[in-house]
């Protein structure tokens, strides 16, 4: 079980509160959690990644055990504790704007 | 009693004002979206109770929200509320907010790049979603104008969007340039009187028409003139901040340029400066009484360098001639240390007997006028910067 924890604008657009748990078939990976949250809530499809080219959205960031994986391969398997259930992934918006 | 339903978006919401016909007590609801920019709302002319937005958002991108209560209630279109998961065989949910330029052969000429701030070729990137205009006729049938610029149609309530890919294919496209404000196609109007033509604006390339229903176009910028630009007259490049017409006459249109205000007498084949006595001709919004052909507003801003009111007073203009003799409305409107700006897309009229007139400001003012702009009151004064009005008259 992967927990994930959304930032307030995305949890209001899927209408939930708290964390998201999702199972993930075969390797967890940044690219199968989020294929599996849009999945399960599509009205985050391309809020999180650009609809056409699937990239992060520029100031979207995915944290996980204190690192940022924004930058590692989509593909690159997460951390035991994100998979393990004992940490979530965060995806968080920047801290920009007014 | 009749009514009227104001839909008002800002940088941080979306607000429903309502009223009875009198226009004098406001009920006031939202924020809708909070926190998010809501670039437009609009109404179904054929069922007042269908309503369109576009929520946008520098972190998330774009979403199209869409009501069937007259704005109690939003979902995505083709994701019911309370239904997050999709049904087996039931279309694909989440591609209400996909827009995706067609690139396909059948276009005849895929673009694949226009003209950026340096001079290069740029792909084309969508970035929000800028105006909703429904279809005179038909609620499930909505057009949406993009930046990049670019037109798309919806034909079953915003569930799936297509590019009418003739407009960028026409073969200016390549010279389209970005205005400050990015480059947007702000602007539709459905002419009334005949389904097949639709007339665009866009920033900063200039006004296009078709005649087909939206399948091929052409520009249509004669007699604008434009300082900022090489060639003053060329056939696109013109910073047109806004068109308006009245349904009972849709060859005429006005037209506030980035500056000079403008007219045309035959569906945008040329066009004629109508700026007259106006203290300053630059401004975004333009809009035309519900009765009166001949009677148009302005709001008048200082420079494209200095984007508020001149002398601190805020003035909407009536010309009763179109154009040419502009008087200044200022009754109940703030005569000094004003310095808010009216953007392109934040005026709008009612159908009431004495026509109603609305606009909203950068300072969250949004201000009406129950007697086609004599008097003025506001209807709120703290909201969020206005970037929209749009008016409903309800039966």
């Amino acid at each position: 079980m992967i927990r994930v924890v959304l930032p307030p604008h995305l949890r209001g657009l899927a209408r939930i509160s708290g964390e998201v748990q999702l199972e993930i078939a075969g390797q967890p990976t940044v690219r199968a959690v989020v294929d599996a949250l849009e999945a399960q809530f599509p009205m985050l499809q391309g809020t999180i990644r650009d609809h056409v080219t699937q990239e992060r959205r520029p100031f979207l960031r995915f944290f996980a055990c204190e690192e940022d994986l924004s930058h590692d391969s989509p593909d690159a398997p997460l951390p035991d504790a994100v998979v393990s259930g004992k940490e979530p992934l965060l995806i968080v918006g920047a801290i920009a704007g007014g | 009693m009749s009514g009227v339903r104001v839909l008002v978006g800002t940088r941080k919401g979306a607000f429903v004002l309502t009223s009875d016909g009198k226009r004098a007590k406001w009920d006031v609801s939202g924020p809708h979206f909070a926190g998010w920019e809501l670039y437009h709302l609009k109404g179904s002319p054929a069922d007042p109770n269908r309503l369109y937005a576009s929520q946008t958002s520098g972190w998330f991108g774009q979403i199209i929200q869409r009501s069937d209560d007259g704005g109690k209630t939003w979902h995505q279109p083709g994701t019911p509320p309370g239904e997050p998961e999709p049904g087996p065989g039931a279309m694909p949910k989440g591609d209400s907010n996909k827009f995706v330029y067609d690139t396909s052969e059948k276009t005849g000429k895929p673009l694949t790049t226009h003209q950026f701030f340096d001079g290069k070729q740029h792909p084309w990137e969508f970035k929000r979603v800028w105006h909703l205009e429904p279809s005179l006729t038909d609620p499930d049938t909505v057009y949406a104008g993009i930046e990049d610029a670019a037109l798309f149609r919806s034909t079953d309530g915003g569930k799936s969007w297509q590019e009418l890919a003739g407009l960028r294919g026409h073969g200016t496209g390549p010279q389209w340039q970005p205005g400050a404000g990015g480059m947007c196609l702000h602007t539709i109007v459905l002419d009334p009187g005949n389904p097949q033509r639709i007339f665009v604006a866009i920033s900063a390339a200039g006004a296009f028409r078709s005649d087909d229903a939206g399948k091929t176009w052409r520009p249509i910028n004669r007699g604008l003139k434009s300082q900022f630009i090489p060639d003053p007259d060329a056939e696109v490049g013109h910073c047109v901040h806004r068109i308006a017409l009245h349904p009972s006459r849709p060859n005429v249109l006005f037209m506030q340029k980035h500056w000079d205000v403008m007219r045309t007498d035959n569906a945008g084949d040329s066009w004629t400066e109508v700026s007259g006595n106006l203290p300053t001709d630059f401004g975004f919004v333009i809009d035309v009484h519900a009765h009166e052909p001949e009677t148009v507003y302005v709001v008048p801003i200082k420079s494209d360098g200095e984007h508020f009111p001149l002398e601190g007073k805020l003035r909407v203009y009536r010309s009763r001639t179109g154009g040419n003799e502009w008087e200044a409305l200022t009754k109940g409107l703030p005569q000094s240390d004003c310095y808010v700006n009216v953007l392109r897309d934040a005026m709008a009229v009612d159908s009431l007997d004495k026509c109603g007139i609305y606009f909203g400001t950068t300072g969250g003012q949004v201000y009406a006028s129950a007697d086609a702009g004599d008097n003025w009151a506001p209807i709120v004064r703290d909201l969020p910067a206005v970037l929209s009005v749009e008016v409903q008259t309800l039966p």
